[in-house]
């Protein structure tokens, strides 16, 4: 299902090197993910995890146009998420590995990183279980009367979820302002949506009277600008928004799914061509605003400091056993 | 004679001379108000609490004071206004979640359980969701098998939650409030046939402790193990049993979760035998787990095995000769206890 023919906005504010900046931080989430599948099939990490790598444009391009002191929620497959509103690498391997030095000392893993300081209320591990969370958010930035702005990460899968239109229904009833960024990456674990959402998915939020428009995901000028648009809008007392960002999830449902029988390999070859981080490349090259080797340079930098973060994770302490019973209530 | 009579409770409980008497609704309301009034960051949201002023009509008036910012009439959604809930309390608010029917918190429990519980331990201690639910339970009111469950076990079950059931006016107004100001998510169940009962309540500032049992009435033959309304069941028992040559000691733990598990013991050592009434369930209820932190704590105190009399594992009947049925009467306590005590 693919609803792309909305708008492209032309006003791609930021400058070469914001883009240039934009581009590491999805360089940054890819290699994250790469090593956290490296740690998976190494079994260096326990559990398993969900990765992000195809999706990077949706993440970056909307948390580039949030303060640190805006909100989001993030989900199962949320590291992405959470890099791009600020998180610390080694922090978020600690975790994923189940240290104490770990964003949530351990007792999150992959799936609950939370970081208060950067604005994240935390993944979740059910399917649209943050659309309540965000949108509460959203009330309490009404209620506190500041112009903050909270941001609902979630996946196709969620459509399915009645409290996603619950909340969306208030969102607009009360101007709170939420977006609700809908990561369409074509399949809800191994089902591929044209099997699970009916009838049209902006005019699920269209019906409430929310703003909804479905755009490129793989494009993050395109995300950045819209998501700019309605995060500007909903900070102003605009209400809340919708979008769908249509994308594709390189790797399988999680790192333990590799043969991925349920969908094509001339698919994911279609989908390959749209490589998020080629792309703003490949603009940026084109358009002159950056040199070829600028681009194997961020490479490696990223991947140094995610190997740097790797080590630092491994060697890190497991939480002491006293610790299994704190935290249960505050 | 039953407790239950037209819908209104005649408590046996003893009134303090001289204190102030104002309805179990009137409490809950004056605990709301004076927290509202008190923190600005206390705000009530549900379905029907602003312009209604809730179908028990329990906070009338709370509108007119706070206005439609903090005290919102939302659309029939449970799931989402228990989501708001979170969300709100994790960035510094203090909502109370309104939901109208204990039946219908069957609607929030995503909300409650995989996100309201664990958030403060998944984030390592890192975010708090400081809010209340507020709920009813209880039968009689010859609502029917959607509208009349005890649920309170559900959430009692819920590491990260905190459930109060309060009986009596004060302990309604001192529960409420300190549910408010609790860092943690809980999760308060108000007996529908308890709004129009009695009781004293200081004008004064008082909260209650999570976690405190309350003696409500002292005994050295028997405990009797009673929460929110099944207090009022325990006490006219109480009193018959009195008739009859024996002391029966009534124990309101007034919160299941914390328990307050050494009151519970200590009485069951001291009277050697222990009888447990509640209004949920019985199979896999709340009596359950009394009954065993009282075996546990006391076994080689007890003349007798712990006995608990829950609600009958029936949904609940429309027709009232079969409703009355269902839920604890005094006449059966008294005839259990008697058992116990043969």
């Amino acid at each position: 299902m693919s609803e792309t023919k909305d708008t492209k906005p032309n006003a791609t504010e930021l400058d070469a090197e914001h883009w240039l900046q934009a581009y590491e931080q999805m360089a940054k989430i890819r290699a994250f993910e790469e090593a956290a599948n490296e740690l998976y099939t190494s079994a260096r990490m326990p559990g398993i995890t969900h990765l992000y790598i195809g999706e990077e444009a949706i993440a970056v391009g909307v948390c580039e146009a949030l303060r640190q002191d805006d909100y989001i929620t993030s989900t199962h497959r949320g590291h992405g998420h959470c890099l791009a509103k600020g998180a610390a690498l080694d922090k978020m391997f600690a975790e994923l590995l189940g240290k104490e030095a770990g964003y949530c000392r351990g007792k999150g893993g992959s799936m609950h990183i939370a970081d208060q300081e950067t604005g994240n209320l935390g993944a979740n591990g059910i399917v649209g279980g943050s659309a309540g969370i965000a949108t509460g958010a959203g009330m309490s930035i009404k209620l506190r009367g500041t112009d903050q702005v909270a941001v609902c990460f979630f996946g196709d899968g969620a459509l399915g979820q009645g409290l996603l239109y619950e909340s969306m229904n208030m969102a607009q009833l009360w101007k709170l302002p939420v977006i609700y960024v809908c990561e369409n990456n074509q399949y809800g674990e191994y089902t591929h949506n044209s099997k699970t959402a009916a009838g049209s998915m902006v005019g699920r939020a269209a019906g409430f009277g929310v703003h909804a428009q479905a755009i490129d995901g793989q494009d993050i000028r395109t995300v950045h600008a819209t998501a700019r648009l309605v995060i500007d809008r909903a900070r102003k007392g605009g209400g809340p928004a919708f979008l769908v960002c249509n994308t594709y999830r390189f790797h399988g449902h999680h790192v333990g799914d590799i043969d991925r029988p349920y969908r094509t390999r001339e698919e994911e070859a279609e989908w390959a061509k749209r490589d998020p981080l080629k792309l703003l490349e490949d603009w940026l090259v084109k358009s002159k605003q950056a040199e070829s080797d600028v681009f194997e340079r961020i490479q490696q930098d990223v991947k140094s400091a995610v190997e740097n973060a790797v080590n630092y994770a491994l060697e890190a302490s497991f939480p002491s056993e006293s610790e299994v019973d704190r935290h249960v209530y505050a | 004679m039953s407790t239950l009579d037209n819908g209104v409770i005649r408590s046996p409980a003893v009134h303090a001379p001289g204190e102030r008497q104002i309805t179990f609704g009137q409490a809950i309301l004056e605990a709301i108000t004076e927290e509202m009034a008190r923190d600005g960051s206390v705000f009530i949201i549900g379905e029907d609490v602003a312009e209604a002023g809730s179908v028990f009509k329990v906070l009338v008036g709370l509108l007119d004071q706070f206005g439609p910012e903090r005290v919102i009439d939302s659309p029939i959604s449970e799931a989402g206004i228990a989501g708001i809930g979170v969300g709100a309390a994790i960035t510094g608010m203090r909502p109370i979640v309104d939901i109208m029917f204990g039946d219908f918190t069957t609607l929030v429990m995503d909300q409650l359980v995989n996100q309201a519980a664990k958030t403060h331990y998944m984030s390592g201690g890192k975010l708090k969701v400081p809010m209340v639910l507020r709920t009813t339970l209880g039968a009689s009111r010859r609502s029917a098998a959607q509208h009349s469950q005890s649920l309170h076990a559900l959430f009692s079950h819920i590491p990260g939650l905190k459930v109060a059931m309060p009986a009596t006016p004060y302990d309604a107004k001192g529960l409420m409030k300190s549910a408010i100001r609790d860092d943690n998510p809980v999760v308060i169940f108000e007996d529908k046939m308890l709004y129009q009962e009695r009781g004293p309540v200081p004008e004064r500032e008082y909260t209650l402790p999570l976690g405190q049992a309350d003696v409500k009435r002292a005994g050295d033959d028997l405990t009797i193990v009673a929460t929110s309304s099944m207090v009022y069941v325990a006490l006219e028992a109480a009193d018959n049993l009195a008739s009859i040559g024996i002391s029966a000691e009534v124990i309101d733990p007034r919160t299941t979760n914390p328990l307050d598990t050494e009151a519970l013991v200590n009485s069951a050592k001291k009277t050697s035998r222990a009888l447990i009434i509640d209004e949920g369930y019985q199979q896999y209820g709340v009596t359950g787990e009394f009954a065993s932190v009282i075996a546990d704590g006391a076994f080689y105190y007890l003349d007798a095995p712990v006995k608990r009399i829950g609600a009958m594992n029936v949904p609940v009947p429309f027709s009232p000769v079969m409703e009355d049925l269902t839920i604890p009467t005094a006449e059966y306590v008294v005839e259990t206890a008697k058992a116990l005590c043969g």
